[in-house]
């Protein structure tokens, strides 16, 4: 029974994504291009050398932390859409820690790496933590308290890197580099893309979701907070109490893309880096249907259409990289589309059908 | 000084237009129950078609309708999306934008050969223009809401949409028909940004506006009046910010991301009802289906 309704539920997934991606080229056929033709541009772009396939997983990193991160936020029926200031939070300490670390004894440089994802992930966790203490003690609405601080973070990071941490040595506003043994090494089979260790990290970290959620109780907890408050209450599992320290692990997660940036892309933070994957994770996350395994198929995915699409000003006359923004808010929307599902199908968190407020059954009501 | 004071204030009523007029629009359809997190895809969309319109046509007024109607086709979609495709608000919101993110370079590269953005408008509008528009628009939405009776249904069906089902009125055109006129609204407000503050259409151009708006919005307890003088409130720290940029302090740069981030800190403040009270709708984000 559960296997069959897995089973229907990859089906359907996919059946909506051929749907929207279908649509979606009809876009590059109306711009009057054959949509075949960009097809195997964006798949050659995507995985055509090893050097492609790596870029491909590049981008994939911190879609996989930010998909994560609205994950585990959502089992316990929380809408993080905050991921962007978060990762910007923990990006920025990254570079901080890099920094503040520069004077290290060459015998502890071993360390560094370690200090800065704790760095990373601690300043994720604080900026998702204000708003889960914001909805568990006051009732705020956790979506229009974490869009109101990515702006905030973003804010806090250019006052940072402007004042106090800028690169003499650049015109760009971003951060003196980082020490070279602060760095992730890149893996040499992808030539030069930068794929570090903040992947196989990204990965682990998937895996620890999977089993938190199916094996311990506090993961159980979460999924009857996010099932249905008002049973959540009758068991005795308190909002107060799950709520602040799920939103700070999201938001800790998300700000795990400073590993993948600060620390191993770019080393050193440049404002306004990331092209929005902190949205882009509530779209991993939806196509994944909020699963952990299913998060590093539609992170794949979602980085294979970046980058495959990276190529397409260059080949084609008239369909620009943009076709991936494209491509991914078509198949959000159908696969977010329930109109035509079948009838009875309410599988406890499920981000297309989140029921975090049902009528009646939660106090606060303020929403954006 | 006082001209240094009255060019500030200008430009304060200037910048803030934008923002009323999509605020404005956000709160008509969040009133009718439909969170609307697409403000800023709607002005992109708005900004876009109205550039592309006083181009073809050389009337900034014409492209200053195109962009709402633009919005109003697309916030429609996005109603239709919400409740007959039933997708959960906050997710197709994120499509939507995203949706206008991509949308609108990938027509500029169409049109015009490159996705970075438009050429510019030659010709010139005031922008008192949509300084006037703003300000009827904030009277009418705030009698339309209280006085006629399509601003009945909307009430009604934020805050108990069996009543409106119960009355013979489809809830799900009320919301639709809502949506549809916050797309227009917020497609003005991106219009006045590309066609008379700007000049042309830039990629991604709103940056962060339509989320501003909605801030504003819920700053003003989702009242029309209130919500209008927020957005003020939120362009005049803007265009101070403008101003103190590179000012000198002391001998020390004014550090103006803080004066940036101050209506952000103030909405969450009001939001977590430390200071005064903002209630939405009862049945904002309302998913059941009545039919």
């Amino acid at each position: 029974m559960r296997h069959f309704s897995r089973w229907r539920l990859i089906a359907r997934t996919a059946a909506l994504f051929s749907v929207g991606l279908a649509i979606g080229l009809s876009f590059v056929f109306l711009a009057g291009e054959s949509p075949w033709h960009v097809l195997k541009i964006m798949a050659r772009s995507a995985c055509g050398s090893p050097y492609d396939f790596g870029m491909t997983l590049f981008y994939a990193t911190p879609l996989l932390f930010t998909g994560l991160s609205v994950s585990i936020a959502f089992r316990g029926g929380l809408f993080n859409i905050g991921a962007e200031g978060q990762l910007v939070m923990g990006a920025l300490a990254a570079a901080i820690a890099g920094a503040a670390l520069a004077p290290l004894p060459e015998s502890l440089h071993w360390v560094a790496p370690w200090l800065g994802g704790v760095a990373a992930f601690t300043a994720g966790a604080l900026w998702g933590w204000i708003p889960g203490v914001l909805k568990a003690y006051r009732g705020a609405h956790e979506v229009i308290v974490t869009m109101m601080l990515n702006f905030v973070a973003a804010a806090l990071a250019s006052y940072f890197v402007l004042y106090h941490f800028k690169n003499p040595n650049s015109q760009n506003p971003e951060t003196a580099p980082v020490p070279e043994f602060f760095r992730l090494k890149p893996f040499a089979v992808f030539m030069d893309a930068p794929v570090t260790w903040a992947l196989p990290i990204a990965i682990i970290a998937c895996g620890l979701v999977l089993w938190f959620f199916a094996r311990t109780r506090k993961g159980f907890e979460i999924s009857v907070l996010g099932a249905s408050p008002s049973a959540a209450r009758y068991a005795g599992i308190s909002e107060k109490r799950v709520v602040p320290w799920l939103m700070a692990v999201s938001g800790g997660v998300a700000g795990l893309v400073g590993l993948a940036e600060v620390m191993g892309n770019a080393g050193k933070f440049k404002l306004g880096f990331s092209p929005d994957y902190g949205f882009l994770g509530i779209a991993v996350a939806l196509v994944a249907r909020n699963h952990p395994i299913g998060i590093l198929f539609s992170a794949f995915l979602f980085g294979g259409l970046q980058k495959g699409a990276s190529d397409l000003d260059l080949e084609t006359e008239k369909v620009s990289r943009e076709l991936s923004v494209l491509l991914q808010a078509v198949l959000i929307l159908a696969i977010s589309a329930q109109g035509f599902s079948l009838r009875g199908r309410k599988r406890g968190a499920s981000l297309s059908s989140p029921d975090p407020s049902a009528p009646g059954d939660s106090k606060e009501a303020p929403i954006a | 000084m006082s001209a240094f004071w009255i060019s500030f204030l200008e430009s304060t009523l200037r910048v803030s237009a934008p923002l009323v007029l999509a605020a404005l629009g956000g709160l008509l359809s969040e009133r009718s129950g439909v969170i609307t997190i697409s403000l800023e895809g709607f002005m992109l969309f708005g900004a876009f078609f109205a550039t592309a319109t006083a181009l073809a046509t050389g009337s900034h007024v014409l492209g200053f309708a195109a962009g709402g109607l633009a919005g109003a086709v697309i916030g429609a979609l996005f109603g239709l999306a919400t409740q007959s495709l039933r997708a959960n608000q906050i997710v197709a919101g994120t499509a939507f934008n995203l949706f206008a993110f991509g949308f609108t370079p990938f027509l500029c590269k169409i049109f015009y050969a490159s996705s970075a953005g438009t050429p510019s408008l030659t010709i010139n509008g005031s922008a008192w223009v949509p300084v006037g528009v703003a300000a009827v628009a904030a009277a009418f939405v705030h009698f339309a809401l209280q006085r006629s009776r399509p601003g009945l249904w909307i009430r009604v069906g934020g805050e108990k949409p069996a009543a409106l089902h119960a009355a013979g009125v489809s809830v799900r055109a009320v919301r639709v028909g809502a949506a549809s006129a916050a797309g227009f609204l917020a497609g003005l407000g991106g219009a006045s940004l590309s066609v008379y503050l700007s000049s042309s259409f830039a990629k991604g151009m709103t940056s962060g506006r339509g989320f501003m708006a909605l801030a504003a919005m819920v700053f003003g307890a989702w009242r029309p009046i209130p919500t209008a003088l927020a957005c003020l409130l939120f362009g005049f720290s803007d265009a101070l910010q403008v101003r103190l940029q590179g000012v000198l302090l002391g001998g020390a740069p004014v550090p103006v991301q803080f004066i940036q981030m101050i209506p952000y800190l103030v909405t969450v403040v009001i939001l977590a009802g430390f200071v005064g009270q903002s209630r939405a709708p009862a049945a904002l984000g309302d998913e059941s289906v009545v039919e």
